[in-house]
């Protein structure tokens, strides 16, 4: 892959130098270790792709597929941010927006104290490699105190009108103490191009702050998408995630929040959809670091043709965490016999006086319950799609964006319609 | 209406019923008693299509149609309902939601307009008036956390707002105390009608005295052995179903 040149400070140089020196230590993961296991990120490894540089040609057209009314609206084109797509005429107040690029050539504040700090370089092999090549992408940053009610919608697209390329989009969030701000991120490409999508995105939570993130990875379906979120929560402030995912030939998604004050609050949810022969790994890591902390995760998966998943939910609870408490869920629903998933909940409980709750299960559609449905005069397709819809349900619930939560739910039926044979 | 003629079902490799011949015309109701293990059930089962009944002999013709050609979901477009004995417990999938579905499915058959989400409503809450049903069980999932009377009272729900041709209703009598069972039947009676056709499965005769039938059959080891009108339920109640075997049976 190329490197980057650019003019940046010194402080995004360095920081650029060190994740370089470090991913050439590291490399690519492979599935001799833990934590991929089950996925195999040789087509990547082993592929050239080169860096993607300026637009391609359906790249406006694609911002515009997913626009959701009444939202700010970020563009980020092959991991640069995209003011000519953008949106930022309704910019509410008490809200700092940049491009990273910019904001770092003009000394924005929060963005050195932030930027490449929130997660642990050392873990993750691929957000090292985003950071090697730490060039662009969007920051915003909301003033304490702020209630930011105009949803921000950052949009990234990437295409390299046929030419394989790989994009490192990169995104921070810091929002200040007591704070109010919905973030929601779609990944969409130009459809059949093979890209490789390494996508960061940093998220400060500050005290009693209210933060939800939102992602849609509707990606080509010959793409590689890999991404990560890690959010730090601090004492008292809220951080919502609700992952959907739909898209991409690999994708591998790895969020992480960290509890970091007392009575600090987190839901970490999600619904994916792999079909075909997607391969849909979720990794979340939730750290339980401070006493009376919650935690919620709720993940759902409908597995259809050859698809496979992994899903891996690991809790730490540290020793000072008392009155911790952590409820997980996983859930699968397999529609064919030709569908697998690995799921795994990883617990590491460290101190005594928690509550720490996990359920795991996998099975196919209720069959007691799809007769009464068509006893009432529903057929298959629609039987089924109702009770999909009330499967994926619970956590579309959480999507606070009326015109988003529209957009996901058409967008997740549609593609479940695509190629979900159905039993006869 | 309905003709059965010879029908066996099989269960899991086991054949329970083992040929029941019956005859039912608009307007009659039909009462189906028997023990329990008679085949009673499965025989409701088998005319609403469920997948697990296997009909390995005989033939139903159901205004002239092979009913067992039809899969489930075109049987209750077509105007076959059933009662569940056993409602089906549907969590997030909303009962309004679901109805509105269900009885769109059946307009779109019929070539009649769907009615949009005003028209059922204002459909809905006649149908509500009628039945004493509380309307926040339109808002709930489909028989999640219900009580045994709630079920039932929904599946009537359910019935009324789809106004089947045939209505079978399997044990719709079960687990209901006295005054669950008077709205169950008040509900079932305000139905009838000279172009609807009732099966009544049940084990007690209690039912009877709600909703009076004009046939009342007997079941016993999957075959009818006794039919008769209403007076045989009430003998049953006196007497008991021991006895009642084909050997026994006055015809």
């Amino acid at each position: 892959m190329e490197a980057v040149a650019s003019a940046a400070p010194v402080w995004v140089r360095e920081r650029r130098d060190a994740a370089a020196k470090r991913f050439a230590e590291v490399g690519f993961p492979t599935t001799r270790l833990e934590d991929w296991r089950f996925t195999n990120v040789t087509p990547i490894a082993d592929a050239t792709f080169a860096l993607a540089q300026g637009s391609f040609a359906q790249a406006a057209s694609l911002v515009s597929s997913v626009n959701v009314p009444g939202a700010l609206r970020l563009a980020i084109v092959n991991g640069q941010f995209a003011a000519g797509l953008s949106d930022l005429s309704a910019m509410p107040k008490g809200v700092r927006i940049a491009g990273l690029r910019d904001g770092a050539r003009d000394g924005t504040d929060g963005l050195e104290q932030h930027l490449g700090k929130v997660f642990n370089l050392e873990t993750h092999p691929f957000a090292v490699l985003n950071t090697s090549h730490l060039d662009d992408g969007v920051a915003i940053m909301v003033t304490a105190g702020a209630v930011v009610e105009t949803p921000i919608h950052i949009v990234v697209v990437t295409g390299g009108d046929g030419k394989a390329v790989v994009a490192h989009p990169r995104v921070l969030v810091v929002a200040g103490a007591n704070s109010q701000v919905r973030i929601a991120q779609t990944f969409i490409g130009a459809p059949n191009d093979v890209y490789f999508n390494n996508a960061v995105a940093e998220v400060v939570v500050g005290e009693g702050a209210i933060v939800d993130y939102y992602t849609d990875q509707r990606e080509s379906d010959q793409a590689y998408h890999i991404a990560n979120i890690q959010a730090h929560v601090s004492a008292k402030g809220v951080f919502a995630s609700h992952a959907f995912s739909t898209g991409a030939k690999i994708q591998r998604h790895d969020i992480g929040i960290a509890l970091k004050g007392e009575g600090a609050d987190c839901t970490m949810n999600g619904v994916y959809l792999a079909d075909g022969e997607r391969l849909m790994d979720t990794h979340t890591s939730l750290d339980h670091a401070m006493p009376h902390c919650t935690s919620h995760e709720i993940y759902k998966g409908i597995l259809a043709g050859k698809a496979k998943a992994v899903f891996n939910g690991r809790i730490i609870v540290r020793l000072d965490a008392q009155k911790t408490d952590a409820k997980q869920t996983n859930r699968a629903l397999l529609l064919s016999d030709d569908a697998t998933i690995n799921s795994n909940p990883q617990l590491e409980i460290f101190a005594d006086d928690v509550k720490c709750t996990h359920g795991a299960a996998v099975g196919q559609l209720d069959e007691e319950a799809m007769f009464y449905l068509q006893a009432r005069g529903l057929n298959r397709l629609e039987a089924r799609d109702m009770l999909l819809h009330a499967f994926a349900g619970e956590v579309m619930e959480g999507l606070k964006i009326p015109a988003l939560r529209e957009q996901i739910e058409t967008n997740f039926f549609t593609a479940l319609a695509r190629d979900v044979a159905v039993s006869a | 209406m309905l003709q059965v003629k010879n029908l066996k079902v099989r269960v899991e490799d086991r054949e329970i019923l083992k040929g029941i011949n019956l005859t039912v015309n608009k307007g009659e109701v039909h009462a189906i008693m028997g023990p329990n293990g008679s085949g009673k059930s499965t025989f409701a089962r088998a005319l609403s299509g469920h997948p697990g009944y296997e009909v390995t002999e005989g033939q139903v013709l159901y205004n002239g149609h092979d009913l067992l050609d039809m899969d489930p979901d075109e049987r209750a477009r077509e105007g076959v309902f059933m009662a569940f004995q056993y409602p089906v417990e549907i969590p997030g999938v909303n009962n309004a939601y679901f109805l509105k579905a269900a009885l769109n499915a059946k307009r779109k058959q019929q070539g009649l307009d769907e009615l949009d989400a005003m028209d059922f409503m204002k459909l809905v809450k006649e149908k509500l008036q009628v039945l004493h049903v509380d309307d926040s069980m339109l808002k709930r999932s489909v028989n999640e956390g219900f009580s045994g009377g709630e079920k039932k009272r929904n599946e009537i729900f359910h019935m009324a707002v789809l106004e089947p041709s045939l209505a079978l209703l399997d044990e719709t009598d079960s687990g209901l105390d006295i005054d669950a069972l008077r709205v169950v039947s008040d509900g079932v009676n305000a139905m009838r009608s000279p172009d609807r056709a009732f099966i009544v499965v049940t084990h007690y005769q209690r039912l009877l005295n709600y909703i009076v039938p004009d046939y009342v059959h007997v079941l016993s080891d999957g075959r009818i052995v006794r039919s008769g009108g209403r007076e045989l339920a009430l003998e049953l109640e006196e007497k008991g179903y021991a006895g009642q075997t084909a050997a026994g049976a006055t015809r």
